[in-house]
């Protein structure tokens, strides 16, 4: 029986062949077959999903460091996307990141509107604070959008009266399919309203790129940053990890962008191509050989042969640096398999990562990743927009006259593409695997119908499932917030995830723990007539 | 005690028949009555009252907190006649239906439903528009609708709808359609058709009530017709209107017509001529 039945054997017929399409197992003998993603969870599934506020202030916004995020809702949505993603802050006047701002919707302000509970809220949070937030940001949850509080005219009633950028994300849970739509509305208002509001700051030096898609999970950003900055390269904005109002302000004065998660920022690095004529790489710090390529393709795109000798010095002394180390690991390491659920870019991340340590990926999947994550941006033009696209809207942007350049000519364009430098393209997760199984949408039954069937020795999943795993005597590492570890990306990086693996691999505490369930029945209980007691 | 609850168009007249019929209950039967105005404008009680005399259960609750006491929402009127106004936001903002279900939780933690009451109507506003104004008819509170109607046509469509959300309720509860009261518009061949809509939905017409200048007089004087003027003959077919429903029994599960069948029955009572 091929493993996709297996995992699906339960299902009704109707739900079998919804779910099939979301799973499919790589043969390079065949030809590429589409996946469906991006599409609603069948209701009654346990999806791992998240929601499009999760998405909005979770993901894109909730990491900017020098802004006043606050929630418009009831409390949970605020104290549950509060401080869990481990993206990391610093700042020396202090961050904002730390704490959590809700308007705390009671049933009262429901029946009479929240319109004046949030602009108390605001007065409240701005009168607390010595310190004056760089810009507001108010993110609605479900019941805002059911009750229609014009969050939009309060954030400019908000804006006049202190004098900073106040903006609205209209971004109720229940809109789109998944986090995706949060994401995609973050991205609109941030082009919006932010990218370029900075039009005084001076041009920095011309190799300069901003850092898309890097949420400084457990310190990533820093070590990428560290990296690039040890290679010559300025960086002159993270979107959003450490990231701030202000430096997204002056992000359209770079003369690069580097895109890490191509699913939460690409409409982003779309939009900075069209206004600023910037261009885009995709790029991927996870790993030794990852963040080479991408380090060389950087130094490529640059064309200076002085950044180029830098880079090679610095990933020769990196690699050197922590060699022993991963061979170490490897000893320990090879052979293992392994299943990696992510969000919507790490799955294809951390593949050649995990390969570098001998661990071979044989399951990998997405919540809420589109096709071309996938497949590549090459099936975009195919992808139909259906009525859960429309609700999250695009907006579309126009040269800007005053600051629209080309870093480079067609001839120079050509050349690159000639030495695989491409910009504005994402191949997608597919054509970097060679076997294993792709499933997307994931849920409780099936992860655990993987768990019996192929057996991975580490799941890298987030807290939904993350005790699930364990209960098979699996190792789980959570790899939306990295457990209490990281930063895993870069170099240092790299060891980090060596090291914990090979804890996970030599400590395997829940697999010799034999809960009483297998030794004997706990379950009392009779089948009465009828099915009823 | 009986649980009504009044339906019908918006500008139909509910509150005006809701209030003269408690009235009737009240003066000619002699019954314990409670009216809850479920309607955000907070209205439905003035003639009981004479006046807009009634602070509402939400402004209360947002005034004072939950700890009030069931004197600060309840008013007595017209021969004792028990008043309370749900209320709600101002238009355009916030969630009317939302307030309706906290309003009516409310009145029962505070212990509003006496044993000694006859009856309580619920008047809610308009059409059923989201399950906040369906809030009288779920959870076995009111377990009979009236829905006033007349003869036109708009009136009689919102009749249809009505019949349908409450057919809805009808079959997982046990809320039931009592009948189709019509407040005239002196439309031609009105108590015909207003009957037969009712005979297709598998109810009765349970009253006609007529028109009349008293009612306009009486309201002017923020008084019920009984109230006002208890001699005239409006205010005997408002007595007429308390005892029919006092004695009806006929509670059925509606059948909600299909728009031709109801379009039809407009042609065949001569609204096209």
């Amino acid at each position: 029986m091929p493993v996709t039945d297996k995992i699906l054997e339960k299902y009704d017929p109707k739900v079998y062949k919804n779910r099939k399409e979301h799973m499919t197992v790589i043969d390079p003998s065949e030809s590429e077959k589409p996946i469906s993603a991006n599409t609603r969870a069948i209701p009654g599934i346990m999806t791992h999903r998240g929601c499009c506020y999760a998405g909005c202030k979770g993901v894109v916004l909730g990491p900017l460091k020098d802004t006043l995020v606050i929630t418009h809702g009831p409390i949970g949505c605020g104290f549950y996307s509060w401080g869990t993603r481990r993206n990391k802050a610093r700042d020396p006047e202090g961050s904002w990141t730390q704490y959590c701002f809700s308007t705390d919707m009671q049933e009262s302000d429901i029946v009479f509107g929240g319109d004046k509970k949030l602009k108390t809220a605001v007065a409240e949070a701005m009168s607390t604070f010595e310190k004056k937030p760089k810009s507001i940001m108010i993110c609605s949850t479900c019941p805002i959008g059911l009750i229609g509080d014009d969050i939009h005219s309060i954030a400019t009633q908000i804006e006049a009266e202190y004098g900073i950028p106040c903006m609205a994300f209209s971004c109720e849970g229940y809109k789109g399919v998944s986090q995706s739509g949060g994401h995609h509305i973050a991205n609109n208002q941030l082009m919006r309203r932010v990218i370029g509001a900075d039009a005084t700051s001076p041009a920095p030096p011309k190799i300069s790129v901003n850092l898309l898609g890097e949420y400084n999970i457990g310190g990533d950003g820093w070590e990428t940053e560290r990296i690039l900055r040890k290679c010559g390269i300025e960086v002159v904005s993270i979107f959003t990890g450490d990231g701030s109002y202000e430096n997204i302000a002056r992000s359209h004065t770079a003369t690069l962008n580097l895109v890490q998660c191509h699913r939460s920022i690409n409409y982003i690095a779309e939009m900075m191509k069209t206004r600023y004529g910037i261009d885009w790489l995709k790029v991927n710090f996870i790993g030794v050989a990852s963040t080479a390529e991408s380090l060389r393709c950087v130094a490529r795109y640059f064309g200076d042969p002085k950044l180029s000798e830098r880079v090679e010095q610095v990933i020769a002394e990196e690699t050197a640096a922590i060699a022993d180390d991963m061979a170490r690991f490897r000893t320990v390491l090879e052979g293992k398999t392994a299943a990696i659920y992510s969000g919507g870019s790490r799955s294809h991340h951390y593949r050649k990562l995990l390969e570098e340590l001998g661990v071979k990926t044989i399951m990998a999947g997405y919540e809420f990743a589109h096709r071309d994550d996938y497949e590549g941006r090459k099936v975009i033009p195919t992808i139909k927009d259906d009525a859960d696209n429309k609700n999250i809207g695009s907006i579309t942007v126009e040269p800007d006259p005053e600051h629209f350049r080309s870093f480079l000519d067609a001839d120079r364009r050509r050349e690159l593409e000639a030495e695989g430098v491409i910009t504005e393209d994402y191949a997608g997760m597919m054509p970097d695997m060679t076997d294993g199984l792709i499933v997307d949408d994931l849920n409780e039954a099936e992860a655990d119908m993987i768990m019996r069937t192929l057996k991975p020795d580490m799941f890298f999943s987030g807290i939904k499932d993350k005790y699930i795993i364990e209960k098979h005597g699996i190792y789980s590492k959570q790899i939306h917030s990295y457990d209490y570890s990281g930063p895993y990306a870069g170099y240092a990086g790299a060891y980090n995830f060596g090291r914990d693996l090979v804890m996970g691999m030599t400590i395997p505490a829940w697999r010799l723990v034999t809960p009483k369930w297998r030794t004997k029945t706990v379950l009392e209980g009779a089948v009465c007539e009828g099915g009823r007691n | 005690m009986r649980q009504v609850a009044i339906y019908g168009k918006g500008g139909i007249g509910k509150s005006t028949t809701t209030q003269n019929l408690n009235a009737g209950l009240a003066e000619a039967l002699g019954m314990q009555n409670m009216i809850i105005g479920c309607d955000p404008k907070a209205d439905s009680t003035r003639l009981i009252l004479g006046g807009l005399a009634q602070k509402t259960v939400l402004d209360t609750l947002r005034d004072e907190g939950e700890d009030i006491e069931l004197d600060a929402v309840l008013k007595p009127g017209y021969k004792g006649i028990r008043c309370v106004e749900s209320g709600g936001p101002e238009p355009g903002v916030g969630c009317a239906g939302r307030g309706i279900i906290t309003s009516i939780g409310l009145l029962e933690k505070l212990g509003a439903y006496t044993p000694d009451l006859d009856y309580v109507f619920y008047d809610v506003l308009g059409d059923v528009v989201c399950g906040g104004f369906a809030m009288p008819i779920r959870e076995g509170k009111a377990r009979e609708i009236y829905i006033v109607c007349s003869g036109e046509m708009m009136a009689l469509y919102a009749a249809n709808n009505i019949a349908k959300g409450v057919s809805k309720y009808a079959n997982t509860g046990g809320v039931r359609l009592g009948g189709l009261i019509c407040n005239s518009r002196k439309v031609e061949g009105e108590a015909e058709l207003v009957a037969a809509v009712a005979k297709e939905m598998g109810t009765t017409m349970i009253h006609f009530v007529p028109r009349s200048p008293d009612v306009t007089r009486a309201e002017i004087n923020k008084k019920t017709v009984i109230d006002y003027c208890p001699d005239t003959a409006q205010a005997e077919e408002y007595r007429e209107l308390a005892r029919k429903i006092d004695a009806n029994r006929n509670l059925t599960i509606p059948r909600p017509m299909a728009q031709e069948r109801l379009e039809e029955l407009l042609m065949e009572f001569g609204l096209a001529g």
